[in-house]
């Protein structure tokens, strides 16, 4: 899932000056998986804010709505009203949520309530850790399974740097050697041959290096 | 036209114990306190590494330096690390390396930039230190770029990497070594040693797969000021430094005396493992004292070998 984070209370609170009529709206998707922009903490920043904003002597006038994505148009039409009435909206989605739900009503001021992280999973209950790029150019059949352009903090295609100790990133005592593991991995499947060979240096124009990249499945483009 | 081997490489090749030290450049754009550093060093070493921003800290670049040191009549060894330029800075700044006449390289990853003091940088990664070294064997031996194109005059330098033989997981670590000289690595610089029988076992490994024959290798020597220094040294991820050493520099009445003797002690013993083909002193923050601890370990005069005239051989320049 995309793992996203709220921005802090006081950076929402500031961008938001001037608005009386706001719609926040949250995403049903990855981002409520991960705790971030679902339904219940889009109402709790709601209450948090009409809260702020009383003692502040400012009062709003919040309406929460939740989509079931923001990635994809045919969810919006539901919710152009609300957009009408209001004067701003707050979208809780990734970064691509808010970009696409900017893009269908232009005409109305479209602010982030959160920081997208990363492509990443569930380590542990309120845990989550970064486990993709999308890279574009996928390696993982050569590494048992664990992708060293994320997972090592240089993205050394061949092997460990000398900064590897004890299994954890000489940047981190918090951060397993991707290297590490990949050695782990491939030792008890009895591949470490895998790892003799040198691999070349990659092609990024797979990556965002080729500029901002698209999908395109020729027999669903009718 | 001369030969364009380097000195290091001659010196290696006549089969000489081979000594280099490092320079660190200066956080400034001080050229003669670049001069200074060569000047101490000259006649003392057969090469100096000169750092590409180590730690991540800015300096002058490693290439301006070298070329100071070699200048001041000390062939340098150039760093370049993975961390800051991509494939076309890397291999544009190594042309014009090389055409400074610049003839050593030491490929590295770099230290990751959060331990540096511009640690918000983005870094960059685009290719890693061993596909380095083979971009960098195949420009000399095929006249290629990364990407395949032909270049009329390639830049041929004395190809380098460094050997951790205290880093994890030692196994894969092993495995690195293999790589790094399969892809053309000619000279291999440890990492610190302090443990010998670490060191000794680690050394056995590799004649048994035969590296030591396929690359020159240098031992790394730090030489500590103080039990502090030595302390902060042994928390660097990949050195091991024993405990009995930290018990021996705190106990001594002369830290300093202590440090080189611990230096120069682990340099009588390297110099009998079959294999070690020379030491690599590094200083850091006492770099004063590296003519003494080479003059001290017995290791002077370095070798003076004259240039072999080679001319037949490179041809003239097609530029």
């Amino acid at each position: 899932m995309i793992v996203a984070q709220q921005k802090p209370i006081e950076e929402i609170i500031s961008s938001l000056e001037g608005y009386k009529n706001i719609l926040i709206a949250a995403c049903g998707t990855c981002v409520t998986v991960c705790m971030a922009g679902g339904e219940k903490e889009a109402m709790e920043l709601a209450a948090l804010l009409e809260v702020k904003n009383k003692e502040n002597n400012r009062p709003v006038n919040i309406k929460v709505v939740t989509l079931k994505r923001q990635c994809d148009m045919e969810f919006f039409d539901d919710i152009a009203d609300d957009v009408n009435n209001a004067q701003v909206i707050l979208s809780m989605a990734c970064g691509a949520g808010v970009q696409f739900i900017a893009e269908r009503f232009s005409h109305k001021p479209v602010l982030p309530g959160l920081n997208t992280q990363f492509m990443g999973v569930t380590r542990d209950v309120g845990v989550w850790t970064e486990m993709c790029q999308g890279c574009g150019d996928c390696i993982l059949e050569k590494t048992g399974g664990i992708c060293p352009v994320t997972r090592c903090s240089k993205s050394n295609f061949n092997g460990p740097c000398g900064g590897s100790a004890g299994g954890k990133c000489e940047i981190s005592p918090d951060i397993d050697c991707g290297w590490q593991l990949i050695y782990d991995r491939l030792k008890t499947l009895g591949r470490l041959d895998k790892l003799y060979e040198i691999t070349e240096v990659r092609d990024w124009r797979s990556s965002r290096d080729g500029g901002p990249r698209k999908v395109e499945k020729k027999d669903m483009m009718l | 036209m001369m030969d364009n081997k380097s000195h290091l490489q001659r010196v290696l090749e006549a089969g000489h114990f081979a000594v280099s030290a490092e320079i660190g450049p200066p956080m400034s754009a001080n050229g003669e306190f670049v001069r200074k550093k060569a000047r101490a060093l000259k006649g003392f070493v057969d090469a100096a590494n000169v750092t590409d921003n180590q730690t991540a800290m800015v300096r002058m670049s490693s290439i301006a330096a070298s070329y100071l040191s070699l200048q001041e009549g000390v062939e340098p060894v150039v760093q370049m690390t993975c961390r800051d330029r991509n494939r076309i800075a890397i291999q544009s700044d190594l042309l014009g390396a090389y055409a400074l006449g610049l003839k050593n390289l030491l490929c590295l990853s770099g230290d990751h930039q959060s331990f540096g003091n511009h640690p918000q940088a983005k870094n960059v990664f685009d290719i890693d230190s061993i596909q380095l070294i083979q971009a960098l064997n195949r420009m000399k031996e095929e006249g290629v770029f990364i990407s395949g194109k032909t270049t009329k005059t390639p830049a041929k330098f004395f190809l380098g990497a460094t050997a951790h033989p205290f880093a994890d997981p030692p196994e894969l670590q092993m495995i690195r070594l293999h790589k790094k000289v399969e892809a053309g690595a000619q000279f291999l610089q440890t990492q610190a040693i302090y443990d010998m029988d670490k060191f000794d076992r680690w050394m056995e490994e590799l004649r048994k797969a035969g590296i030591h024959e396929k690359a020159y290798i240098l031992a790394g020597i730090l030489v500590n000021k103080s039990a502090r220094s030595l302390e902060m040294t042994s928390m660097v991820a990949g050195i091991d430094v024993p405990g009995y050493l930290i018990d021996r520099m705190k106990k001594a009445s002369d830290q300093e005396e202590e440090g080189i003797s611990i230096a120069l002690e682990l340099i009588e013993s390297i110099r009998k493992i079959q294999g070690v083909r020379g030491i690599h002193i590094m200083a850091v923050g006492w770099e004063s004292i590296v003519p003494t601890l080479i003059e001290r370990a017995g290791l002077l005069p370095r070798p003076d070998i004259t240039q072999v005239d080679d001319s037949t051989k490179e041809g003239a320049d097609n530029a």
